[in-house]
């Protein structure tokens, strides 16, 4: 693959232990590790993790750990695992990070799977867990612990305090001072480097394993988009299993040699945020989302003047602050107004978020609201969306500064191909693709096309601008009659970004046109209502309302609007649809305990309703039986109304 | 666990104990090994509080004589009693309420601090290095009990099952060499209770700390101590081991009911 030759010219920097002594070679003193212990953040210097890395990887190697071991890695970012896994690398080794929380019995298909000699883990919990299940691991060799409280009483042999093992590494490197160069010398860029197991949500965890290589040139195209520098600041508060973490905590920091920052426990983590002022930020949307609550939350309960200050430049800002942030041209005028919001409102603002150093924050793994988006980014704060998944090392596509959208995810990043399959599954190429799945070439076959492709799952398409938006899983993809796609999540996604809408469920697979149920949020209608003067009995009354029905069409039209802009999902425009009598609930079958809508059994449940979309009905009565949380049965019954929405012409289409 | 528990170090012989006409402890006498678990029930008012005041010196018995590490201890004041290596904790938590986790848990270093107000008041030399070191004490603390997310926070914001973590980490901080808690689980919710014993028997683990504890909770009573001493109406009907304790019919009677 000429990437990866092309990796391989660069000063012989194609492996991650060679990046880590480069840096301990060129910049000794630079801060690589933070962590605040005792209330105090300690540093680790990039000479002192390489020497630590060093101590750790002789240790393991005198316990007996050989080229093309896995290591698990179980616990909390601690700094020590993190050298932990270099230490591995060093060796030739694997190293296999676990998500920390699950319980023993889910740990053990991965360290099973893994064929797993050796562990590190952060404390006597984690220690607990593998000895539970110690019996069923006849592979597991040595257990290495970080954190020695609690684990006086424990005597047995193959347990190891992570400080005994590098006093034991240190003697092994000045009996055998060559031995760990001709090691990492021996290390190729086409080695795997990292395992990390996918989920496991359909059917059984797989390892991906994924190279040095990969994961190199996946991080050199994130620091070249970014423009990111050794002087980044970067929280690792997520998950070390997961692949992001993995991306920017490890990867990235290794090859551009930033600085990771490991919070003090996961209670502290935005405190340690704000002491922090992390530059480089990562967050899933929820974050986003509970942090503008509180903030939300704690102005209401502020002083009139500063609710005034508060709103006015919360204007200001929406209407000019992202084109600033993208450098758009705006009036002389704004530019002062938000000049003197950013000094009263916005600065303050961040501060108080711990965003205030921030030069690019990144979101990913679910939909964030168009709203959401937008205020962090009107406020100066520069929130981008990427897409990736553990085979593609999170690289995939990134929003590159300066044209940023709330729905796409954003460009391929530099190096990557995007091809879209007639199913309008997204395929992906490029150096950053998984080698296979571990000890699964079935699955592997599977997952790669003949042409090198690899096949994502998510239906999706490039927009006017290149950029990809992606829609929904493939699987759940279906046509309209007419040869359309049909996106129902996609749909019903951006329905649910109103405030006033719960739950939306969309039909139209195999039908000529898209209806939907939809359920309002009485919490936000009612609102409404009340500021409108309109009386209402409970949610059944309320969403019969003539008003409310008018409110919702208007929520429908303009997502109808919104979709006739692009000519894959124009045809997904929502035509007629019925706000339902009764909310969805788990109780009743309806809505799964995680609140996903179970399709299948609301579409035989409401069938009569849906004939009447389809039917072209004004209207149609239903009664149905509810359960109350006391277990009562009772029954609700109502005369829905039908509604037509508007739909618009697509661009460049006749309707 | 292979807790090494020593000798007697504090020893109670006939202790008696008047308020005017009224009994509350008569002719009580234990002993306390070092590094164990001591624990001592009964019903409500059966005198567990007026036992663990008598042993940290607010109250002073009529009869009686206590022997701490083999020496006959005279009369003496509650902060002579601190001074000498016992710390306590309260049935009703009496930390201050506005100030910090960290300056309550300070506080408990009070008696460990050599330098003059003055010196601590300017911030001077030997007060700063020293402050230091205490606060390094204090974050070993915060970090033992698992609380380094409340540092900052006032006490009276705190839910009750913390305060109580905060009391015991102000107790810690004078580094006792007996630790006296007084009801450590009331009012907490079962997994607050599983957080409280784990704290207690790591810090009677980890510091050698002997213990001594007044508990209601007859389950966690049992799983936790080593010895256990049983008053009811001011004077002993039971002593020994839980499984003793439990099959002492006496006990049984006290705690059923059976009989008054």
């Amino acid at each position: 693959m000429p990437t990866q030759a092309k990796i391989a010219a660069l000063d012989g920097l194609h492996t991650f232990p060679r990046l880590l002594l480069h840096h301990a070679s060129t910049r000794p003193g630079a801060p690589a590790i933070r962590e605040k212990s005792l209330g105090i953040w300690q540093t680790w210097t990039w000479f002192d993790v390489a020497e630590r890395a060093r101590a750790l990887a002789c240790g393991l190697a005198e316990l007996g750990f050989k080229r093309g071991d896995n290591l698990a890695i179980i616990g909390d970012n601690r700094p020590h695992l993190y050298m932990m896994m270099a230490a591995a690398q060093c060796l030739g080794g694997v190293p296999v990070p676990l998500y920390q929380d699950a319980v023993a019995a889910e740990m053990l298909f991965v360290l099973q799977d893994a064929g797993v000699r050796f562990a590190i883990v952060e404390d006597q919990e984690q220690v607990d867990k593998l000895l539970e299940i110690k019996d069923q691991l006849p592979a597991l060799e040595h257990i290495i612990y970080d954190d020695p409280r609690g684990m006086r009483h424990y005597n047995q042999t193959f347990l190891h305090d992570v400080h005994e093992l590098m006093e034991m590494g240190r003697i092994h490197d000045r009996n055998h001072p060559d031995f760990l160069n001709r090691e990492i010398e021996q290390g190729h860029f086409d080695d795997v480097s990292v395992m990390l197991y996918t989920s496991g949500t359909t059917g059984k965890p797989k390892g991906v394993c994924q190279t040095h290589a990969s994961f190199i040139a996946a991080a050199r195209g994130g620091i070249e988009v970014d423009r990111l520098t050794a002087d980044e600041d970067i929280l690792s508060y997520l998950p070390m299993a997961w692949v992001g973490d993995h991306l920017f905590s490890f990867a990235q920091a290794m090859v551009a040699g930033f600085t990771i920052n490991c919070p003090e426990s996961g209670e502290t983590v935005m405190t340690d945020l704000r002491e922090i002022g992390p530059t480089y930020y990562f967050a899933p949307p929820r974050v986003f989302e509970g942090l503008l609550t509180s903030v939300m939350i704690r102005m209401e309960d502020a002083g009139k003047i500063k609710q005034k200050l508060f709103h006015h430049f919360m204007d200001v800002a929406k209407r000019c602050g992202a084109d600033i942030l993208d450098g758009k041209p705006v009036s002389a005028g704004d530019r002062l107004q938000y000049a003197l919001g950013n000094l009263l409102v916005y600065g303050p603002l961040r501060n108080v978020l711990g965003m205030n150093r921030i030069r690019v924050a990144y979101t990913a793994g679910a939909a964030i609201g168009p709203e959401l988006f937008s205020f962090y980014r009107s406020i100066g704060i520069n929130l981008k969306q990427l897409y990736g998944q553990t085979e593609t090392c999170a690289y995939v596509c990134l929003q590159p500064d300066g044209h940023v959208k709330s729905d796409t995810v954003g460009a391929p990043a530099p190096g990557v191909e995007i091809k879209i399959a007639d199913n309008g599954e997204v395929l992906v190429k490029g150096p950053m693709l998984l080698k296979g799945y571990y000890q699964r070439p079935d699955a592997t076959a599977e997952s790669i096309n003949a042409d090198g492709y690899f096949l994502t799952g998510d239906a999706g398409f490039l927009d006017a601008d290149g950029q990809l938006k992606i829609i929904d899983r493939a699987k759940d993809v279906g046509k309209l009659t007419n040869g359309g796609m049909f996106a129902p999540n996609y749909i019903e996604n951006k329905l649910k970004f109103f405030q006033f809408i719960k739950e939306v469920v969309c039909f139209g697979n195999e039908r000529d046109m898209v209806c939907a149920f939809v359920n309002i949020d009485v919490g936000a209608v009612g609102n409404w209502a009340e500021r409108r003067g309109i009386a209402y009995a409970g949610y059944t009354d309320l969403a019969g309302k003539p008003q409310v029905l008018e409110l919702i069409r208007e929520c429908v039209e303009e997502v109808n609007a919104a979709l006739a802009g692009d000519a894959m999902v124009a045809d997904s425009q929502v035509h007629r649809f019925l706000v339902l009598h009764k909310e969805l609930d788990p109780d009743d079958d309806e809505l799964t305990r995680t609140r996903k809508v179970r399709r299948n059994f609301v579409s035989e449940k409401y069938k009569v309703l849906i004939d009447a979309l389809y039917e072209g009905k004004a209207s149609q009565f239903i009664e149905t039986e509810v359960k109350f949380e006391d277990g009562r049965r009772g029954k609700v019954s109502a005369d829905l109304k039908i509604v037509d929405a508007k739909t618009f012409p697509v661009a460049g289409k006749t309707a | 666990m292979s807790r090494k528990i020593g000798d007697v170090i504090l020893d109670l012989q006939n202790i008696s104990l008047r308020f005017g006409g009224v009994k509350a402890l008569t002719d009580i006498s234990f002993d306390i090994r070092e590094h164990e678990v001591r624990a001592i029930i009964g019903p409500n008012g059966a005198g567990k509080s007026s036992m663990l005041n008598v042993i940290n010196g607010v109250y002073h018995p009529q009869e009686g004589k206590i022997f701490y590490r083999g020496e006959e201890r005279r009369k003496m004041e509650p902060h002579m009693a601190a001074s000498t290596g016992i710390a306590r904790t309260f049935q009703n938590i009496a930390l201050f309420k506005g100030m910090s986790v960290l300056d309550n848990i300070m506080t408990g270093r009070n008696l460990k601090m050599k330098t003059n107000i003055l010196l601590q008041a300017l911030w001077l030399g030997p007060a700063q290095k020293e402050e230091i070191e205490h606060r390094r004490k204090v974050e070993e603390i915060i970090d033992f009990l698992e609380i380094q997310h409340i540092r900052k926070t006032p006490v009276g914001r705190l839910p009750y099952g913390l305060q109580k973590r905060v009391d015991l980490g102000r107790a810690l901080a004078m580094e006792p060499q007996i630790l006296l808690l007084d009801e450590p689980m009331a009012g907490m919710n079962v997994e607050e209770k599983q957080d409280m014993c784990r704290f207690i028997l790591d810090v009677n683990d980890q510091f050698g700390t002997t213990i001594v504890l007044i508990e209601h909770d007859m389950g966690v009573v049992m799983d936790i101590s080593d010895r256990v001493v049983v008053l009811d109406y001011g004077k002993k009907i039971g002593d020994g081991v839980p499984d003793e304790v439990r099959s002492n019919p006496e006990v049984i009677k006290a705690y059923l009911g059976a009989g008054h």
